[in-house]
C-alpha cells in the first residue's frame, strides 16, 4: 500500500511536471506574447517597442532556461539595463530578485502577475479560498440529495419511483450549468425575485440570498450522475444473497436497507464523487464568471483572457494538482472501504 | 413606431405550424420504424420503451430541423431589421408582415431563426467531432489493450495527461484567436484526420489481403476518399473546391477532437483487456491470424454494444463542450447563431430581458436529454441480450 501510494506521487508529479511544460509552451508561443505586450504597454505603441518591452522583461530569454527560472532550478536573472550595466527588477510590483537566485515554484516563488499587477501568490490563494467555499457548499448540497435519489431508485427496481427518479437524474445530467444557471436566474432572480442573480456581493459577505442560485447551479449537474451510479450500485447489491437472507430472517423492508445494503452500496458512490472533481473545476469555471464570483474560475479566465502567463501556470498546476490528488484518494480510499481489493 | 402583436395561442399554433416538415419527416420516419421495428435489430428494439421512443423523437426533431433549417426559419439568422430590437415574443415585422415568433434579441436578429440556424451548427460539428475521437480513440487503444506492456504505459500516461486538464483550461489554450497564426491546429488536424484512413486500410487489409480483387478496390477507395476530404480539410486545398472548413471551425473541430478522445481510449483499452480474455479469441490465436485481423475483426464487433452507448452520450457532451466553448466566446464568430453563443449574449442582459435567453438553453438541454434518453434505453436493451 505504501509503496502504491509513493509510485503515484512519482507518476503525478512526472505529469505536473509535463503538463506544466505544455502550458509553458502554449502561452509562449509568439501571437501570445503579442497580446501580453500590447496589453501591458500604452496604445499605438510600435512593432519596435513592443518587441523592446519583450526582451526589457526577458520574455526573449531561451525558453528552457525561462521555464527552468520559473521552475526554480535556474537563477533568476534580474533585468539589466544595457547602456549603464545596472540591474533592475524585472516587475517592480512583486519584488523580483535584483540579483541572480533561485526563486521559482520549488523554492515557493510562484511569480508575478502581470494583469493584477502583484504577485500570483497574493492574487490565486485568496482565490481559491472563495472557491473553496463554494465547493464546500455545493458538496454539502450535492452528496446529500444524490445519494438520497440514488437510493430511493435503487431500492426497488423498477417501481414508479425508479422511474420517475431515473428520469430527472438524465434530465439533470443534460443540463450543463450555463444552461441550469440561466433558467434559475430567470425563475428565482427575474420572475420571482427570491434570490440575487449575481453573486458579486458574496466576497463581503455570504447570503442565503446571493449565495444559492451558484450552489444550485452548480450540483444540479453532478447530482445526475452521482445518483445514477448509486442507484445501479444499489440494484447490484439489493440482488445479493445476504439481502435476501436478512429478509427471510423477517427483518423489516426499511432494517433491510438502511443496516444491510446501504454500506455495500456507497462504496462506488464515494470514487464517483472524488472523481467528480475535474468536472466540478470546469463549472466553477462557468458558474463563478456568470454569478461574477471572484473565485478561482473567475482568476483563470482573466489570466487566460489576458494571458497572464505565471498567473495561467500557476492555475493549471492547481487545477492539475487538484484533478490528480483526488484520482488518487478515490483509488486509496476505495481499496481501505472495500477489503476485497488489494491494491499491488 | 410601436410594433404590433400576436397572442400567446397564436405564437404556439405558429411556431407549431413553421415546424410543418419536421412533422412531415418524423412521421413518415416514426412511422416507418414502428411497422418494420421487427426486421431493425437493435434500432426496433428501442420502439419497445417510453424512454426510447422519446430518445428517438428528440434526436429525430432537430435532426430534421437542422436539415430543413432554411424552410423553417422565417428570418435570416444574422439579417438586423433594427425596429425590431429587443421587442418581445409575438412582434409582426412591418414589412414582411411575417412575425418574430420569440421576438428579437439586442442587435434585432429574429431569436426564434437564430435557435433553428443554431441546430446546423451543432448537429454538423457535434457528430463529426465524436466519430474522429471515436476513431482515434479505438485505433490508440485496441493495441493498448490488447499488447498490453510498454505500448499501453506509454498510451496511458498520455491519456491521462490530457485527462488531468481541466477542459475549460485546454479550450483556453488550444482555441485562442493567436493559436491560428501557428502551425498547432493544422499540425493537430493532420495527425488526427490521418486516423480514419489508417483505420480503414487496417481493416480491409486484415481481412482482405488473401483476395486480390476485393483489396485493392477497397483500399484505392479508401484512400482516394479519404485523402480528398484529408486535402480539403487540413491544407483547404481541395481540388474540386467542394470540402472545405474555415480555421476557427477547424480549430474548434481539433479541440474537441482532442479532449473527447482520452476518453475514448480508456473505455475501447478497458474493454479490449476484458474481451481478449474470451475463448474466440483464443480460437482466432490458435488459427494463427494476425493480431490487427483479432483486435479489429473479433474483439472491437463484440465491443460495439458499450461503444454505441458511449457514442451517443459522447455527442450529448460534445453539444454541451461546444456550447461551452460559446459561452467563453472562444473559437465561434461573435454573430454566430450556435446555442452557446446566443446563451452568452442573452445571460449578460438577462435583468432587462428574458426572452432571447430562453430558446437557445431549451433547445440546447432538449437535445443532449434526447441523446442521454436514447443511450440508457440502448443500454437497457443491450443488457437483455
Amino acid at each position: 500500500m505504501f509503496s502504491f501510494i509513493i509510485r503515484r506521487i512519482g507518476t503525478i508529479l512526472l505529469t505536473m511536471l509535463c503538463l506544466t511544460l505544455v502550458v509553458f509552451f502554449l502561452v509562449n508561443l509568439e501571437p501570445n506574447l503579442k497580446k501580453l505586450a500590447i496589453s501591458q504597454t500604452e496604445m499605438h505603441t510600435s512593432a519596435d517597442q513592443l518587441e523592446s518591452w519583450l526582451v526589457n522583461h526577458g520574455y526573449r530569454q531561451n525558453f528552457f532556461s525561462r521555464y527552468g527560472q520559473w521552475l526554480g532550478v535556474v537563477p533568476k536573472q534580474p533585468i539589466t539595463d544595457p547602456a549603464t550595466g545596472k540591474t533592475t527588477q524585472r516587475f517592480t510590483f512583486c519584488n523580483d530578485p535584483t540579483v541572480p537566485t533561485f526563486s521559482g515554484v520549488l523554492e515557493g516563488d510562484f511569480g508575478c502577475s502581470t494583469k493584477f499587477k502583484t504577485t500570483v501568490a497574493a492574487k490565486l490563494f485568496p482565490a481559491l479560498g472563495a472557491t473553496g467555499i463554494l465547493m464546500l457548499c455545493v458538496l454539502g448540497v450535492m452528496v446529500p440529495v444524490s445519494l438520497l435519489v440514488g437510493i430511493l431508485a435503487g431500492m426497488r427496481e423498477g417501481s414508479r419511483t425508479d422511474r420517475v427518479l431515473s428520469v430527472a437524474s438524465i434530465a439533470s445530467t443534460a443540463t450543463p450549468e450555463y444552461v441550469s444557471g440561466v433558467i434559475f436566474t430567470v425563475v428565482f432572480a427575474s420572475w420571482l425575485g427570491w434570490l440575487n442573480g449575481s453573486a458579486a456581493s458574496a466576497s463581503q459577505g455570504i447570503t442565503f440570498y446571493n449565495f444559492t442560485l451558484p450552489v444550485i447551479t452548480l450540483a444540479i449537474y453532478g447530482i445526475g450522475y452521482i445518483a445514477r451510479m448509486t442507484r445501479a450500485s444499489m440494484v447490484e447489491v439489493m440482488t445479493q444473497q445476504y439481502i435476501r437472507t436478512a429478509r427471510l430472517k423477517g427483518l423489516s423492508f426499511r432494517g433491510v436497507v438502511v443496516k444491510h445494503a446501504l454500506r455495500n452500496a456507497l462504496i462506488a458512490p464515494f470514487t464517483v464523487i472524488m472523481l467528480q472533481f475535474p468536472w466540478l473545476l470546469t463549472g466553477v469555471v462557468i458558474v463563478e464568471v456568470m454569478f461574477r464570483y471572484q473565485g478561482f474560475g473567475y482568476t483563470l479566465v482573466e489570466a487566460a483572457g489576458n494571458n497572464d502567463i505565471d498567473l495561467l501556470l500557476g492555475c493549471s498546476l492547481v487545477s492539475v494538482f487538484i484533478v490528480l490528488i483526488t484520482q488518487l484518494i478515490s483509488d486509496v480510499g476505495y481499496a481501505f472501504l472495500n477489503p476485497r481489493i488489494r491494491v499491488q | 413606431m410601436q410594433a404590433q402583436y400576436i397572442g400567446a395561442s397564436t405564437i404556439i399554433l405558429e411556431v407549431l405550424w413553421r415546424f410543418w416538415p419536421v412533422w412531415v419527416a418524423l412521421a413518415i420516419v416514426m412511422g416507418a420504424s414502428f411497422l418494420y421495428k421487427k426486421k431493425l435489430a437493435l434500432y426496433g428494439q428501442l420502439f419497445d420503451s417510453g424512454v426510447g421512443i422519446a430518445g428517438v423523437f428528440i434526436c429525430l426533431f432537430w435532426l430534421f430541423t437542422a436539415i430543413f433549417a432554411s424552410t423553417i426559419s422565417p428570418f435570416d439568422p444574422l439579417g438586423q431589421i433594427p425596429i425590431m430590437k429587443d421587442t418581445l415574443p409575438g412582434a409582426i415585422e412591418p414589412q414582411s408582415g411575417l412575425v418574430y415568433l420569440f421576438g428579437g434579441d439586442k442587435l434585432a436578429r429574429d431569436v426564434f431563426s437564430r435557435m433553428v440556424y443554431g441546430s446546423q451548427i451543432v448537429l454538423i460539428i457535434a457528430p463529426a467531432a465524436t466519430g474522429f475521437a471515436l476513431m482515434v480513440g479505438i485505433t490508440l487503444g485496441l493495441p493498448a489493450g490488447y499488447y498490453g506492456g510498454k505500448i499501453d504505459s506509454i498510451l496511458s500516461f498520455l491519456a491521462n495527461l490530457v485527462l488531468a486538464f481541466p477542459v475549460i483550461l485546454l479550450f483556453y489554450l488550444l482555441v485562442t484567436p493567436g493559436i491560428m497564426d501557428t502551425p498547432i491546429p493544422y499540425a493537430l488536424a493532420g495527425v488526427f484526420f490521418l486516423f480514419p484512413i489508417i483505420f480503414f486500410c487496417v481493416l480491409f487489409w486484415t481481412r482482405f489481403k488473401n483476395r486480390p480483387d476485393r483489396i485493392y478496390i477497397l483500399l484505392g477507395l479508401t484512400l482516394l476518399i479519404g485523402g480528398w476530404i484529408y486535402l480539403g480539410l487540413v491544407f483547404d486545398r481541395d481540388p474540386l473546391h467542394i470540402v472545405h472548413i474555415d480555421p476557427n471551425q477547424l480549430n474548434i473541430f481539433v479541440a474537441v477532437v482532442f479532449a473527447s478522445s482520452p476518453g475514448v481510449f480508456r473505455i475501447v483499452r478497458g474493454l479490449v483487456m476484458d474481451i481478449k480474455t474470451r475463448d474466440y479469441v483464443a480460437a482466432a490465436q490458435t488459427r494463427g491470424e494476425s493480431p490487427w485481423y483479432i483486435m479489429l475483426w473479433e474483439i472491437l464487433p463484440n465491443a460495439r454494444g458499450p461503444l454505441i452507448v458511449d457514442a451517443c452520450l459522447r455527442i450529448g457532451y460534445t453539444t454541451i463542450l461546444l456550447g461551452t466553448l460559446g459561452y467563453f466566446g472562444l473559437g465561434l464568430a461573435p454573430e454566430s447563431p450556435d446555442w452557446g453563443t446566443a446563451i452568452k449574449d442573452a445571460s449578460r442582459l438577462l435583468r432587462s430581458f428574458i426572452h432571447p435567453a430562453l430558446p437557445p438553453t431549451i433547445a440546447l438541454m432538449s437535445f443532449v436529454l434526447g441523446l442521454n434518453l436514447l443511450a440508457d434505453s440502448l443500454r437497457e436493451q443491450s443488457m437483455k441480450d
